[in-house]
């Protein structure tokens, strides 16, 4: 037997502390309300953050409003430029600290904090640095002016991720942000606001506001916010375009996804499944454009399951500190909840559960990856988000029935095609309603590359040039 | 006593290293020895370009612009070398600025210069920008820091590489350049900058089979101009003139300095199943 | 996304044991005399003269003409005589010639044989031509396991590698194995890791399990482990064991000595504390 024994990545590189409070005009500013943030692994309490009421929401706004109209609008963009360049340095030479940080609050593989999302990180500021004084290229017109003050509110799965994702083209094209980061997951972006502080970046340009849902409420509604960025569910996606109606704000929303993985007869069987696992078990699920829905060719369907449960029994479920670990913890009871409630549906709907032998430990939020197959698009778990390591398992017989099916959803974030043929694939991508179509590959972001969804998978692209639209007054 | 001063040497710079001339021979300008590169000098400089080639295009664009802000951070690092050399503050700041500005270009020039095309069948149609290969430069008389940036970067941001006469007569912030560009993390044989007399080195580089494109910046001479555009025909190289008249380097340069050196490839595939 | 696996302690302890008998100690030069072969067989026999606890490698691998001087050299010590054979490495000869020289090494004293295909032929689409060599000189080894070297880095692509592995495996090879390590491209991960597929789907298909050897390239102790890494997450357990798994290396040893030294000692080591040959 090959055990491979405990790797575990040290945590002594990260110095959290006690208490945090709110980032307001550049600098830290005690919150009223204050509320513990966990590691999900184990439920240690990590620190104590603020959980901003309502004024504080409003000092925060204010403070970005002075910002903008006093300095950062009036900036030349190669002035802009060059601090997003010193931020994204600062991001790659604390990289280890952040990896760490983000896998301590959120549960994720260090694998992947250090690997995907911290690098990342550091690219997309390096990238939109770069737009910040070429506005004039990008198409939207020889002279484009920001919008002013966006209020930005980030979900829990990619913490640090999703705040680059939202700053940095913001900052790039002369707005400043209050951002809010989900109440689960608020340490990485604490740090991140020590750096803009270590890049001596102007108070007030990126202000940090901690808390939960009526936090985030009271940023979107605020009079003073010009543009309302929001990734997140499905739901309060649909509350946010509701509430927005009828006022100046522009909005774009990222929200949820129930994407089919396609796999045809003729694709490299070893592959596809790599592809497959990846594209649900990659982050334990918890991604809006996850593979959940496989649908494979009815002609290889033994053969691509056997290849499929082989390949799930060599995954590691484990403490996402330990450099070995591929599947880490679920981020919270409320989300384990809601996975096992679904499941539990799974079941009783008729669908036949799998899951590979898998030692669970004992504290922390855990779940080990599952698969239903005997899955129709007429179960719950064939339409619903679930945003855990669950993969409902369907069949199809040709092309344009793989399309019906993959398309027959309200939802159209992404897809996947898994086949030799490259007319095949072209003609599928063509068809498949969804903003990104992975042909032979899955889960690849990029800073240029733009991403957003088709339907209720939200509206408005980020990456690449066609994510400075959001942010500019066009 | 008073300190003796360690004199710099000043040399080419090929394939990443500071060689002196093959030729052996030096001049007198700017109160230092400077190497005068011989047409020899020339081949060698191609010659490493040429390796350079693949290694550079096959980069990422982001591991190109990381590579090119790093040269900025680097530049910052020694302005008071190039102020030591008679550049102005201004044009050292403005020429720090400029490198920036085109790092940042590396991975968005495809976006803008590429696209998708709606042909009328069912085929996918992408047309993408390739970086030509070998450049040769000659580069800016009037402005030694600034004027040089302005030809070397947009020429290499995108994956080519180039062989630089320096100008002539101030050729020592060419030399101060390289040693910047020696400790960026640019690999070896990118950048290729030659000192001497261009009436010498130009045709030899003009004439070369193995360039594949030629920007005369620098020369100010209109018959020279001509001969060199001339000797470039022979391989049908891409050809840049000189500017028409005084040019101001600290405007904006738009981006056809960056598409003069760019090939577009037109991919096309059927769709079907 | 397998190499990203770390292997500490015990692990690492446990795989360095393991990979050392897996090594199939090497010398294939025009300049092999018999006392440099002399030399390497004491080395495999004892890798570390310092420590006797360190495991034996695998085998010997060397030229036919230098096989009696290593069933000499090797007699009694359960170390296994590979010699390469069938006009190593190009395979550029009539097929007479090649089994003749396959035969004279194992009546030599060889128990293993490492052969080539032949790639003109199948890089041609002489499919049938490239199988029925491999029959031949199956045959030819009698009681000796025969190795069938692909020359991976002259077929290029995955696929083409996946294709001659099945070939190897139906004209009834023991093992089959990346490279003659005479060419620029020798064994890589994903190359081995198509290997790995193709026989475990081929034990899934027939029953029969066919061995694995990558060689040429792999230098370091790091990337051994790798490859038992992917050997035990691709192929299974079953394949982790010297009848079923070997490394063609010659530098490969020394650096695995160092880091068992490392292990035990807790400090680094030097070259000059182990044997050059």
């Amino acid at each position: 037997m090959f055990e491979y024994a405990p790797a575990p990545e040290s945590r002594s590189i990260v110095d959290i502390k006690p208490s945090y409070g709110l980032f307001v005009n550049g600098e830290w500013v005690d919150g009223e309300v204050r509320n513990k943030t966990v590691n999900p692994a184990n439920e240690e309490v990590l620190a104590e953050v603020a959980w901003a009421a309502e004024s504080e929401v409003d000092s925060a706004v204010r403070a970005a409003r002075t910002a903008y109209e006093t300095v950062w609008s009036k900036m030349p963009g190669r002035e802009r430029a060059k601090y997003l360049f010193r931020i994204a340095r600062i991001i790659q030479e604390r990289g280890r600290e952040l990896a760490v940080l983000e896998s301590l609050d959120n549960g994720k593989p260090i694998r992947e904090s250090r690997d995907v999302d911290v690098p990342l990180v550091a690219a997309h500021f390096f990238y939109y640095a770069g737009w910040a004084d070429k506005l004039g290229y990008a198409g939207y017109g020889a002279d484009p002016k920001p919008i002013g003050v966006a209020g930005q509110v980030i979900p829990w799965n990619f913490p640090l991720l999703m705040l680059a994702w939202k700053i940095a083209p913001a900052l790039a094209c002369g707005n400043t942000v209050v951002l809010k980061p989900a109440e689960t997951t608020p340490l990485t972006a604490l740090v991140f606001a020590e750096i803009c502080q270590e890049a001596e970046l102007p108070p007030g340009v990126v202000n940090i506001v901690t808390g939960a849902g009526e936090t985030g409420h009271a940023l979107v509604s605020h009079e003073g916010v010009d543009k309302v960025a929001f990734t997140g569910s499905t739901d309060v996606g649909r509350a946010i375009a509701r509430a927005v109606a009828g006022t100046r704000k522009k909005v774009t929303l990222e929200l949820g996804g129930k994407a089919a993985n396609i796999v045809f007869e003729d694709a490299p069987i070893d592959q596809a499944v790599e592809g497959i696992v990846n594209g649900i078990f990659f982050n334990q699920g918890h991604v809006c454009c996850a593979g959940s829905r496989l649908l494979i060719q009815e002609s290889v369907y033994d053969e691509v399951l056997a290849s499929l449960k082989r390949r799930m029994a060599q995954l590691r479920v484990g403490d996402p500190l330990d450099k070995n670990t591929d599947i880490g913890a679920i981020n919270s009871a409320a989300q384990l909840e809601r996975i096992r409630t679904l499941s539990e549906i799974g079941a009783e709907e008729g669908a036949s559960r799998w899951s590979p032998p898998c030692e669970l430990p004992e504290r922390g939020f855990w779940f080990a990856p599952t698969i239903f197959t005997g899955v129709t698009q007429a179960h719950r778990i064939a339409r619903e988000e679930i945003f855990g390591p669950v993969l409902s398992v369907l069949t199809f017989r040709t092309p344009a029935e793989a399309v019906e099916k993959a398309n027959n959803t309200p939802y159209g974030l992404s897809a996947g095609v898994w086949t030799d043929k490259g007319s095949r694939i072209l003609w599928m991508a063509d068809r498949l309603r969804a903003g990104v179509v992975w042909a032979n590959t899955f889960n690849k972001f990029d800073p240029t590359s733009p991403f957003g969804g088709y339907k209720e998978s939200g509206y408005g692209r980020e990456g690449g040039r066609h994510g400075l639209e959001a942010y500019l007054d066009v | 006593m008073s300190r003796l001063a360690v004199r710099k040497t000043y040399k080419l710079f090929v394939g990443g290293k500071f060689p002196r001339s093959e030729s052996g021979r030096s001049y007198l300008v700017q109160d230092a020895n400077v190497a005068l590169a011989s047409r020899k000098d020339v081949r060698d400089a191609v010659v490493a370009a040429r390796a350079a080639v693949k290694g550079w295009s096959g980069t990422t664009a982001y591991n190109r612009g990381q590579i090119l802000y790093r040269a900025a951070e680097m530049l910052e690092g020694r302005r008071d070398q190039f102020l030591a050399l008679g550049e102005t503050e201004s044009d050292v700041d403005a020429a720090i600025d400029r490198w920036v500005w085109y790092a940042g270009w590396s991975d968005k020039i495809a976006q803008v210069y590429g696209n998708a095309n709606p042909v009328a069948g069912p085929y996918f149609n992408l047309s993408s920008p390739e970086p030509t290969g070998v450049v040769g430069v000659v580069a800016p008389p009037e402005s030694a820091l600034l004027g040089l940036v302005s030809v070397v970067a947009p020429a290499i941001v995108t994956g080519n590489t180039v062989v630089v006469l320096a100008a002539e007569g101030r050729p020592l912030a060419a030399i101060t350049l390289a040693e910047v560009l020696a400790t960026s993390d640019l690999p070896g044989g990118v950048v290729n900058i030659l000192t001497g007399k261009v009436a010498e080195t130009g045709p030899w580089l003009a004439s070369h089979m193995d360039v594949n494109a030629l920007d005369l910046a620098g020369v100010r001479d209109g018959e020279l101009a001509a001969s060199l555009e001339e000797a470039a025909a022979e391989n049908l190289k891409r050809v840049v003139r000189p500017p028409a008249g005084p040019v101001d380097w600290t405007s904006d340069p738009g981006i056809g300095r960056m598409t003069a050196f760019l090939e577009t490839k037109t991919v096309w595939h059927p769709k079907g199943i | 996304m397998l190499s990203t696996r770390s292997i500490k302690t015990t692990a690492k302890a446990w795989a360095i044991d393991l990979a050392i008998r897996m090594v199939d100690l090497t010398t294939l030069e025009g300049a092999d005399t018999p006392g440099k072969v002399r030399a390497l067989s004491a080395k495999a026999r004892r890798p570390d003269p310092a420590d006797p606890s360190c495991p034996a490698v695998a085998a010997l691998c060397v030229y036919p003409s230098m096989v009696p001087v290593a069933a000499e050299a090797l007699r009694g010590s359960g170390v296994h005589l590979a010699s390469v054979a069938t006009a190593f490495p190009s395979g550029q000869a009539p097929l007479e010639v090649k089994l003749a020289d396959t035969k004279a090494a194992v009546a030599a004293g060889a128990d293993e044989i490492d052969m080539v295909i032949s790639r003109g032929a199948f890089l041609s689409g002489r499919y049938q031509e490239v199988y029925d060599e491999i029959v031949a000189v199956k045959a030819a080894c009698g009681d000796a396991h025969l190795k069938v070297i692909l020359e991976t880095g002259e077929l290029a692509t995955y696929d083409n590698v996946r294709r001659a592995s099945w070939l190897a495996m139906l004209a009834g090879g023991d093992f089959i194995k990346t490279s003659t390590g005479k060419v620029p491209v020798a064994a890589t991960l994903p190359v081995t890791l198509v290997m790995l597929e193709a026989v475990r789907d081929f034990r899934a298909a027939t029953g029969r399990q066919v061995g694995v050897k990558p060689a040429g390239g792999i230098r370091t102790t790091k990337d051994a482990i790798k490859y038992l890494v992917v050997v035990n997450e691709t192929a299974g357990e079953d394949w982790l064991d010297p009848d079923w798994f070997r490394f063609g290396a010659s530098t490969l040893l020394n650096d695995l000595l160092m880091q068992r030294t490392k292990l035990t000692t807790g400090h680094y080591s030097g070259p000059d504390y182990f044997t050059v040959d």
